[in-house]
């Protein structure tokens, strides 16, 4: 039996999140085939070709799957399903929409945010922002399941040459129209595939504040995120948010700035290789998950670590 | 037109848990049981439809214990008209409330079903996509603006990297995320009002439905923890520690 991986991708190239869900799906003792779902996105079906361990790539190229949109992607997915005996997606704002779709259709009880894979039918799973994991066993006949990408290393880029295939497309659903993206642009890294995160909390104060981090962003090549309590007082946006119900980071390097620590919060970073915090309350809780504490005013410290660097 | 919430009973956002000595859950007994977060997100979502003159009646509707009802009520005295509750002892997992909840929805027949993107217990996100797929209805998830007119819902979905911005033929489910409003402070006389407003108790069986759990929790354990770190004086030993000691920049 075999998996099949339902790729992140821009048309133009794969994103990084399915290179962790296919690396998720070698660790089974199938092959491993990846769904292209796109409009003029033979350039991505390339690249999934290429990534070591992929033995089969289906493009499916329509103007339907231009957007992404759930219900069209997930009819997709299961005109293909009865060939298979896993279905991941990537845990990503995409992937968690679409993946229950298929499992319903399947009737079968999705495993969401996957951390370890123990064997066929026996996968690992975060609950309570982390404060449990939980293994759970699925007797369904295809295993549906979304891929946390920080608990699996990415796939090679380079090393497979897998055929590509093209599979006829499904109908468009009518149900849903695309209208617009409002995608912000940034030479940044994303978030969630940065090496160097640097997050803000509530202690910036202000947006104007929140924009201190840039500085020391910018020197390190580092992503920006930010503190649930952050978002919510508006100095930085919603996907920005690092967290339980934000984005799931686990960088070579955390720094958190003016972040207390709720356990939302350190459910969204605690992985992360290296954590520094830097808050002026010594008591602060991100100081029991920080490799590095720094108890100080940040606005002090702020400059002085982006002169140092 | 009708519009349907549905609310999850949780253990409170601001409780930590603690995993059972014998590996088969976590405890919650005697700990504070709130309406999951994202849920009174949505309640607060289809009473301003109704405030705005855009649905008729909201009907909160919650799965699980007896004791939900507490949980219904506190979606009645935000807003919603009535409550009904599928009354189950039994470990419920999405599927299985999304099963109950297409039985209600069509008996209902509302024209837009608002439910939280994820309950903060299990976290698992699928309930409300689990429902529109059942019932082959468009969905929105992660919504932080929803407009409706004419026979349709113009939703703006919070999604990696942005914003984008949805247009969806009712029926259709959305499920709610942070941004989408803040949910009013509940009144005492709302809470009073709420206590006049009916709950209908239903049973999983009244449709014909299993809730039976289908994957088999083997175990539930703490996360590894973290190893506690140092405390650094200043700038200066932080830069030479992250060189040296922990060679990340």
């Amino acid at each position: 039996m075999t998996t099949l991986v339902i790729a992140e991708h821009n048309n133009a190239q794969i994103k990084s999140s399915t290179l962790h869900t296919i690396a998720a799906a070698k660790q089974l003792s199938n092959g491993v085939h990846v769904l292209v779902a796109g409009s003029g996105a033979q350039p991505a079906a390339e690249a999934a070709s290429k990534v070591e361990g992929v033995d089969k790539v289906i493009l499916v190229d329509a103007p339907q799957f231009a957007d992404g949109l759930a219900e069209n992607v997930a009819a997709q997915v299961l005109a293909l399903a009865s060939s298979y005996s896993h279905i991941f997606f990537p845990a990503t704002a995409a992937g968690k929409n679409t993946a229950p779709r298929v499992a319903a259709k399947l009737d079968a009880s999705q495993i969401s945010d996957v951390i370890a894979i123990e064997s066929d039918d026996t996968f690992q799973r975060p609950v309570y922002a982390g404060n449990a994991i939980a293994t759970v066993q699925s007797s369904d006949a295809v295993k549906v399941a979304t891929i946390r990408t920080t608990a699996f290393d990415a796939a090679r880029v380079e090393g497979g040459n897998a055929a590509i295939e093209t599979a006829p497309a499904v109908a468009d659903s009518g149900l849903s129209t695309f209208i617009r993206r409002e995608v912000a642009t940034s030479d940044r890294p994303e978030l969630t595939a940065a090496r160097v995160v640097v997050s803000g909390g509530r202690g910036l104060g202000s947006k104007e504040n929140f924009a201190l981090l840039d500085p020391l962003a910018e020197k390190l090549g580092a992503a920006v995120g930010a503190s649930r309590a952050a978002v919510d007082s508006g100095y930085a946006p919603n996907d920005w948010q690092v967290g339980q119900t934000g984005k799931i980071v686990a960088p070579e390097l955390y720094i958190a700035v003016g972040i207390s620590g709720a356990i939302q919060h350190l459910a969204g970073m605690k992985d992360s290789k290296v954590i520094v915090a830097v808050n002026k309350d010594a008591d602060a809780p991100i100081f029991g998950v920080a490799d590095y504490g720094l108890v100080g005013d940040l606005f002090e410290v702020l400059p002085a670590l982006t002169r140092s660097l | 037109m009708k519009v349907i919430t549905a609310v999850k009973r949780v253990v409170d956002y601001n409780v930590k848990v603690r995993v059972k000595a014998d590996e088969s859950g976590v405890d919650i007994g005697n700990v504070k049981m709130s309406m999951n977060p994202f849920d009174e997100i949505a309640v607060e979502a289809a009473t301003r439809l109704k405030e705005a003159g855009k649905a008729t009646e909201v009907i909160a509707v919650s799965c699980g214990l007896s004791q939900s009802q507490e949980t219904l009520r506190t979606a009645l005295a935000i807003g919603a008209d009535r409550g009904v509750l599928v009354e189950t002892d039994a470990e419920l997992q999405p599927l299985a409330v999304a099963k109950l909840l297409k039985a209600v929805v069509e008996k209902e027949q509302p024209q837009l079903v608002i439910l939280g993107k994820q309950a903060i217990d299990d976290d698992a996100g699928q309930t409300g996509q689990l429902l529109a797929a059942l019932l082959d209805w468009p969905q929105a998830t992660f919504a932080s603006n929803i407009e409706v007119n004419d026979g349709t819902a113009t939703v703006r979905r919070e999604v990696d990297g942005g914003l984008e911005i949805i247009s969806l033929r009712l029926p259709a489910i959305v499920t709610t995320d942070l941004r989408l409003n803040e949910p009013r402070y509940v009144t005492l006389p709302s809470i009073m009002k709420a206590k006049k407003k009916p709950i209908e108790v239903v049973k999983p069986s009244d449709f014909g439905i299993d809730p039976s759990p289908r994957l088999k929790t083997l175990k539930v354990v703490e996360p590894p923890v973290r190893k506690a770190g140092v405390m650094v004086p200043d700038v200066v030993t932080l830069i030479a520690k992250l060189k040296t000691e922990a060679k990340v920049i």
